[in-house]
């Protein structure tokens, strides 16, 4: 599903630059949920801002389902998003004045489906993540858990190829966490390939293979034993 | 551009926005306000100037009469100058395609009864040509016609006032007013913008008053206006001609000040329309800097509403908007709030130069107000420069990455 090849990346600071990554290289199958760990600078945001497009990287190649990405000007990359990728932020990024529901169809909206449509498959996932009684409510009505499913719900709703997540529950206390990590395995479960981007051990731990990032390389990728967070959420 | 769903997600955002909206339709309002009140308030400036010329026709010339002032050819000085009906011939046969309308003046003055009420006027003795001239407005009846001149009628044309000093609340039109023992009938009312005793005048065929007061061909003086496709050194140039004409055929010396005038108010007009360029100057200044203030407004505005927006649209960026429609929707949006804005400034200027009416004709400024094309067109500018304005902040939100839109403060 996503293949990378040797890629680096540096951001100008000034008059010297930083380097981020320095030469990944990374496969992902379909159906995987990864972690992807490492203290912070360790280069992980930026991995995953090229993974989905919101980035680009200086050199090496990548491959999303076959698709060569590269070169993209901003109205491919925003119809490759669209086609390709869900996101999920650590601070949730909803549009505070449209409502929950609103919010799930604006991906849809962007792939030009008619209103009818848009407004039952919004629903349908807005049911997924045990929000349908809540669409009408303005995200400023709603908890950081719901939020962050409202979010889940919308990154879904535009059926991507793959999900991903950067911090998720970053901003979230542990009960939250497992809540929102438990719809995450489900939809995995689904056979939806989804990458997370984390620095919490006990999230890493819920999925099923874990990739350590320090300064720039891969120092670790791992398979590990998914740990439920069904048993942790009543 | 039509897009249903579109617009529907721009109302959605106005409607959800109602600060944003309200600051950029203020801004367009305020300026759409100020433009028409001050335009409004030129254009009364304006009406006021003009004002003091309509009571009579601006293209038109007096010929009077004097006494000479110099011996002149045998004739002694002191002599008096009479105009005669072959002299307003002379000006209709000699002056082809210059001279639009003309008229003789008898100058008489009379007592006038209608029943108990009398009074003391002065009568002008006419021909229909006068009407235009003098600009006189029929209030009810007609006014003189060729056939009153050619039958010497003893029918009259009064003015408004002396309707009403004489006959009260009684209809004049139709009724016999005696005019020095001679009953004469009334066959029109008039009022006039040239004041009072302009609307206490009564008006009559010459032929008739040239019949009834001596039974000559006496004329006071000739009025008549010139061609108004004339430039205006044309027209002093046609009225000097008049006066060396006059002044060789009734055989006056070039020079003498006295004898023959001719009057027009060709130089005048040349002077007010230099004064009129002035005020329109100065209208048009206020308005291009009223307009600009407005555009500079506007431009802030919708740079403040796409910084506010950077991380709203950074998510839809990041959701699959195109650029392009990320631009189209900032745009769109800020059409539709600055027409929306625009006309109800002008609805609300006009109201307000309603309003002022003629309320600061002390000031004068007399009845205020604009032409709706140029308001139209004013509104056109200011929504071609909001979406100047609001273009450059919305390319730049669309070229923002959203990653950049999207980064936590």
């Amino acid at each position: 599903m996503i293949e990378i090849k040797d890629l680096h990346k540096s951001y100008q600071m000034g008059s010297n630059s930083l380097h981020v990554l320095k030469g990944i290289d990374f496969n992902v199958k379909e159906g995987e949920l990864v972690a992807i760990m490492g203290s912070s600078g360790s280069g992980k945001s930026t991995l995953l801002n090229i993974l989905g497009m919101l980035d680009e990287a200086d050199s090496g190649t990548y491959f999303l389902d076959n698709v060569p990405i590269e070169g993209l000007n901003e109205t491919k990359a925003a119809q490759y998003r669209n086609q390709f990728l869900g996101f999920v932020f650590q601070s949730f990024n909803l549009i505070n004045y449209k409502t929950a529901l609103e919010n799930v169809a604006l991906p849809l909206y962007y792939q030009r489906k008619k209103r009818k449509e848009r407004i039952d498959k919004a629903l349908e996932y807005l049911g997924k993540v045990g929000l349908a009684e809540w669409a009408t409510h303005l995200p400023s009505e709603l908890s950081g858990g719901q939020k962050q499913r409202v979010a889940i719900a919308r990154a879904l709703a535009a059926d991507p190829k793959v999900l991903l997540a950067d911090e998720p529950t970053g901003a979230l206390d542990s009960k939250t966490s497992y809540e929102v990590m438990d719809i995450i395995q489900t939809i995995n479960d689904e056979g939806k390939t989804i990458l997370v981007v984390t620095h919490e051990p006990d999230i890493a731990d819920m999925c099923k293979r874990i990739v350590h990032l320090k300064d720039g390389v891969i120092v670790e990728d791992k398979k590990v034993e998914q740990i439920r967070a069904s048993q942790y959420v009543r | 551009m039509f897009d249903r769903d579109r617009w529907s997600e721009i109302f959605e955002a106005i409607g959800k926005n109602k600060l944003r909206t309200f600051l950029s339709g203020f801004t367009v309002a305020l300026g759409i306000l100020i433009f028409t009140i001050l335009l409004g308030l030129g254009n009364g400036l304006l009406n006021s100037f003009l004002s003091s010329f309509v009571d009579d026709a601006q293209n038109i010339i007096f010929v009077r009469s004097g006494n000479t002032s110099k011996a002149y050819k045998g004739f002694q000085e002191n002599r008096k100058i009479q105009f005669k009906n072959e002299d307003l011939e002379f000006i209709k046969d000699n002056y082809p395609g210059q001279v639009e309308f003309v008229t003789p003046r008898v100058y008489r003055g009379g007592t006038a009864r209608y029943g108990k009420e009398s009074g003391t006027y002065n009568i002008r003795a006419v021909n229909p040509d006068h009407q235009y001239l003098e600009k006189t407005i029929m209030m009810k009846g007609r006014y003189l016609n060729q056939a009153d001149i050619k039958d010497r009628t003893k029918n009259i044309v009064i003015g408004r006032l002396i309707e009403k000093d004489l006959f009260k609340k009684e209809d004049a039109l139709g009724k016999m007013l005696d005019i020095d023992g001679i009953p004469y009938k009334i066959i029109g009312v008039f009022q006039d913008s040239g004041g009072d005793n302009e609307e206490r005048l009564i008006y009559m065929s010459y032929k008739t008053v040239q019949l009834l007061y001596g039974n000559n061909d006496h004329v006071s003086q000739i009025n008549l206006s010139y061609n108004m496709a004339m430039s205006t050194e044309q027209a002093i140039a046609f009225s000097k001609k008049i006066e060396e004409d006059f002044k060789e055929r009734l055989k006056v010396a070039p020079e003498d000040q006295s004898g023959v005038r001719v009057q027009s108010f060709a130089e005048d007009i040349k002077e007010t329309m230099v004064i009129l360029g002035g005020i329109y100057m100065i209208i048009f200044v206020i308005g291009i800097g009223t307009l600009i203030s407005g555009v500079i407004g506007i431009g802030n505005i919708m740079t403040f509403s796409v910084k506010e927006r950077t991380k709203e649209l950074g998510i839809r960026k990041a959701l699959g908007a195109s650029p392009r429609s990320i631009i189209a929707m900032v745009l769109q949006e800020s059409v539709l709030i600055t027409s929306i804005a625009g006309y109800l400034g002008l609805i609300l200027g006009i109201l307000v130069l309603k309003l002022i009416g003629n309320n600061l004709e002390k000031f004068f400024i007399l009845n205020p107000k604009v032409d709706t094309g140029v308001i139209m067109v004013a509104t056109m500018v200011l929504i071609f420069f909001g979406l100047l304005a609001g273009y450059i902040p919305a390319r730049r939100a669309a070229r923002i990455k959203p990653i950049i839109a999207l980064r936590d403060e």
